[in-house]
């Protein structure tokens, strides 16, 4: 195999390790942060792709205009499921259960809706690349590259530079003595369940943009970015980026290197390797 | 009481029959089949509440042993001709061993959390998936089972599976059911509420987890094997569906987890609901629904129908014939109880105990650095300190809890560091948890008797765990609490709990972390009283304490800690009077 492959594929791998990393961005601080296991932001995250989809293909609306709509949309629809979990005290374990029932029934909507067909969203920049020596760089992998480590390094900001962040963190490891210094945790909680659910309209926009849609697909990402979750370390926003990464230039070369389709083994097997290796970020 | 347990004996065995009967009484296929889905759904159900539901630890990969049992019939049955009925066997034989091994990566793992193995589990199936789909097992296509002679056991093909469907049903309940009542579900009940205090009571946690898990994965693997009989054509899509995890977690809950009967009761109940869905034609509709379900019975009903059924049942019971519990006479420690003796008993005087430069270091930090002490048997040790200074971290080495740094030590001169928790329990030290660390879903009584299960050695005297159990809560006048969950209990109540947790152990050597912190000056006088009794009975005590005026009236020796080193060790006059323990207690301008 040429090395030329070999770079090509691993920039694939990259680039496509952002969108992994963007994914798991609101999955890991939901989970470090609010003790709330979201199996459902993957489904959110497909909405997004469909809604983004819908406007493009019947109204004609740019995606980047569409994101304008979904993401506020989403920051409402985040914080109204957040009002569930408050209601009920929804514990940490039940809170995957919650979800994967939420996870079920958008994806009978989005079937429903959409039927189980497989859909492609043409934009006009799909085939849009830069040229570097021998290589290319897609644009649109890249833009969404770029706004995962946007996002990535925003979150790390706002959790170790800022006040709020600093709550947010207190109250996620002790939330009455924090309660008792005087920060409002349930109002806080809200905002990050709002941002985190936004979040997953941003992926879900580039996800409509670089890949097929079906409503199937929820399932197969549920896998390979928990194990990036767990990878990258809870509520660590650059951790995740790095294990996005990690795995997809992993999954990336073993499909152009050996087979594409054991591609799906490369994250379980790295997870597993590393919950038995267990360095101490882990 | 008898009565009914026979009735219920002799009703299941008659129903068990008319079930056997049915096909051979002629019923139509189409009925005959669709029992079948019941019964496999409640096998189902029923398989994966004897790891997950007992346990706690929540799979969602079900589907994963339930495939890998489909695909061996497929492979053995399908492609190589061996006859379908020794497939059963063999698809369980292949889902255990699926389960022994990756539970023997999982569960070894001490930090690893059930949302973590829940979705480790979860993954195993993608993985699974694809490795069949990419070898020859499947290679993509799906495999046909259609030239596979079934057995007809005198009736139909569907009659036979249905009845194969039937005979897996009920020995998964009968399998749970069995467990739920054995030392097994005990220790798995247990291991749910808090398993690290599990493992120092005595419990075997690991190898628990492991064997629950390979029983639970052989029923699912056989499940499979039958239900590719029933298909005829195995997928990978089909096979390895979120739909199977997705059921029968919901089954599960909507029945109750903790129950054997509850995930059949969820079973039979969803099968039913969706088959009405199905039968109008709107499978995705069903689907949703069954979604919806999971939502609401888990924000409203999170422990399931069975457990409010049979509470509403048992209470019924209850109130008719046995009469309201004569309150204990709580005040006078336990005048009835004689300490029977440990098995092993030597002449006092002789180290029990001996640590030998126990060191431990928390990452930069030298909790305890090289700490030599004898505990002699029949003595009671107490061990002082500033706080920080080292007293819970030995307590700590001393059940297993932490692995030692450097340092060696001893119970009756064979080495016990290293061991796991459950192995120092069965050795004969038991200790308290300075906050009670109680199984809270267990009543006080099953907290008691399940550390009398796994506790010390076997009883000479044979004095059933119930027995113990009861004796002990006398002791600690907890008689009239038995059947209260511990959430219900004072403090003063639950460090007594505790107490008796670690006595109906039969230990040997008895480990207090600050039992008396927090109780009133009269409960005060009550546990000293109490521990003098039990020291009387022969068992030696370690404990922990800054309430001076129960050191003095109990120790034999002190021992003092100060920052990770032994500061003194002596009689308790001398000892508390010596200008080092005074200066680290008070100060330095206090010691001259």
């Amino acid at each position: 195999m040429g090395l030329t492959l070999l770079a090509q594929s691993a920039i694939g791998g990259l680039l496509l390790g952002g969108i992994y990393g963007l994914l798991a961005l609101g999955l890991s601080l939901s989970w470090g942060l609010l003790r709330l296991v979201n199996l459902s932001h993957f489904a959110l995250a497909f909405l997004g792709a469909y809604l983004t989809y819908q406007l493009g293909t019947q109204f004609g609306i740019a995606p980047w205009l569409s994101a304008l709509v979904v993401v506020p949309a989403f920051f409402v629809a985040g914080m109204a499921l957040h009002a569930l979990f408050v209601r009920f005290q929804v514990s940490e374990f039940a809170s995957m259960l919650v979800t994967f029932g939420i996870t079920i029934l958008i994806e009978s909507l989005i079937q429903w809706l959409w039927s189980a067909d497989y859909r492609r969203f043409e934009s006009g920049y799909a085939q849009a690349s830069l040229r570097i020596g021998p290589l290319f760089v897609p644009v649109l992998e890249l833009a969404a590259f770029a706004c995962a480590a946007l996002l990535a390094v925003a979150a790390w900001a706002g959790l170790n530079r800022t006040l709020l962040g600093k709550a947010l963190r207190a109250a996620a490891h002790d939330g009455p003595i924090a309660a008792a210094f005087g920060i409002n945790a349930t109002r806080l909680s809200y905002l990050l369940a709002g941002l985190c659910a936004a979040s997953a309209g941003i992926a879900g926009v580039f996800i409509a943009l670089t890949s097929t849609l079906a409503p199937s697909q929820i399932e197969a990402w549920i896998g390979v970015v928990f194990a990036v979750v767990i990878i990258g370390g809870l509520a660590r926003p650059l951790g995740a980026l790095a294990a996005g990464c990690l795995i997809g230039i992993s999954e990336s070369v073993t499909m152009a290197a050996v087979n594409p389709a054991w591609a799906p083994l490369v994250a379980f097997s790295i997870l597993i390797v590393l919950l038995l290796w267990r360095p101490r970020w882990l | 009481m008898a009565l009914t347990s026979q009735h219920a004996r002799a009703a299941t065995v008659a129903a068990v029959a008319g079930l056997i009967a049915l096909p051979y009484a002629g019923v139509a296929d189409f009925y005959l089949s669709y029992l079948y889905v019941v019964f496999f759904w409640i096998a189902l159900a029923t398989s994966w509440g004897i790891l997950s539901g007992y346990s706690g630890y929540w799979s969602f990969g079900h589907a994963a042993f339930f495939g890998a049992g489909a695909y061996t019939t497929a492979t053995l049955a399908g492609r190589w001709g061996v006859p379908f009925l020794l497939t059963i066997p063999a698809a369980a034989g292949i889902a255990a061993a699926l389960a022994l091994g990756i539970g023997w990566v999982v569960f070894r793992i001490n930090t690893l959390r059930a949302e973590f193995f829940a979705l480790l589990t979860l993954s195993v199936t993608y993985v699974l998936a694809a490795v069949i789909s990419n070898t020859p097992i499947d290679g993509g296509g799906g495999v046909y089972l259609s030239n596979v002679a079934i057995p007809q056991l005198g009736t139909t093909v569907p009659g036979a599976i249905y009845l194969l469907g039937l005979a897996l049903a009920f020995t998964a309940l009968a399998v749970s059911r069995r467990i739920l009542r054995s030392r097994l579900g005990a220790g798995l009940l247990a291991i749910h509420d808090d398993e690290d205090v599990a493992e120092v009571k005595g419990v075997p946690t690991l190898h628990y987890k492991l064997v629950a898990f390979a029983i639970s994965s052989a029923i699912a693997g056989a499940a499979g094997a039958i239900q590719a009989a029933y298909v005829g054509y195995v997928t990978v899509g089909e096979t390895f569906s979120i739909t199977v995890p997705l059921y029968v977690v919901l089954m599960s809950i909507l029945g109750g987890a903790r129950h054997w009967a509850g995930p059949a009761i969820g079973a039979a109940l969803i099968t039913v609901a969706l088959s009405l869905f199905v039968g109008g034609g709107h499978a995705e509709l069903g689907r949703a629904g069954v979604a919806l379900a999971l939502v609401v019975v888990i924000l409203v009903l999170p422990e399931g129908i069975a457990p409010s059924l049979l509470g509403r049942f048992a209470r019924r019971r209850n109130s008719a014939p046995v009469a309201a519990p004569t309150p204990a006479t709580a005040s006078e420690p336990g005048n009835v109880v004689v300490m029977k003796l440990p098995a092993v008993h030597a002449a006092a005087g002789r180290p029990l105990l001996t640590c030998r430069a126990v060191a431990k270091s928390f990452g930069g930090i030298r909790a305890l650095q090289g700490v030599d002490l004898q505990v002699e048997e029949g003595e009671i040790l107490a061990l002082v300190g500033p706080n920080g200074s080292g007293k819970s971290t030995l307590i700590n080495m001393i059940s297993g809890h932490f692995p030692l740094s450097s340092g060696s030590i001893e119970l009756h001169g064979a080495s016990i560091d290293g061991l796991a928790p459950h192995e120092v329990a069965r050795r004969g030290i038991a200790r308290t948890y300075q906050i009670p660390r109680l199984f809270n879903h267990l009543t006080v009584l099953e907290n008691v008797r399940l550390c009398a299960f796994f506790g010390g050695a076997p009883d000479a005297a044979g004095e059933s765990p119930d027995a113990l159990a009861l004796r002990w809560l006398a002791f600690t006048g907890l008689e009239a609490k038995a059947h209260v969950l511990p959430p219900a209990l004072n403090l003063h109540e639950r460090k007594f709990v505790e107490l008796a947790r670690a006595l109906a152990a039969r230990p040997r050597l008895l480990l207090l972390d600050e039992v008396l912190c927090g109780l009133t000056p009269t409960e005060v006088d009550h546990a000293i009283a109490m521990i003098r009794k039990i020291r009387a009975g022969g068992t030696t005590i370690v404990f922990v304490e800054h309430l001076m005026r129960a050191v003095v009236a109990l120790a034999d020796r002190i021992a003092v800690l100060d920052q990770g080193t032994l500061l003194a060790l002596g009689l308790p006059r001398e000892t508390m009077q010596d200008p080092r323990v005074v200066g680290a207690y008070l100060g330095a301008a206090h010691a001259a």
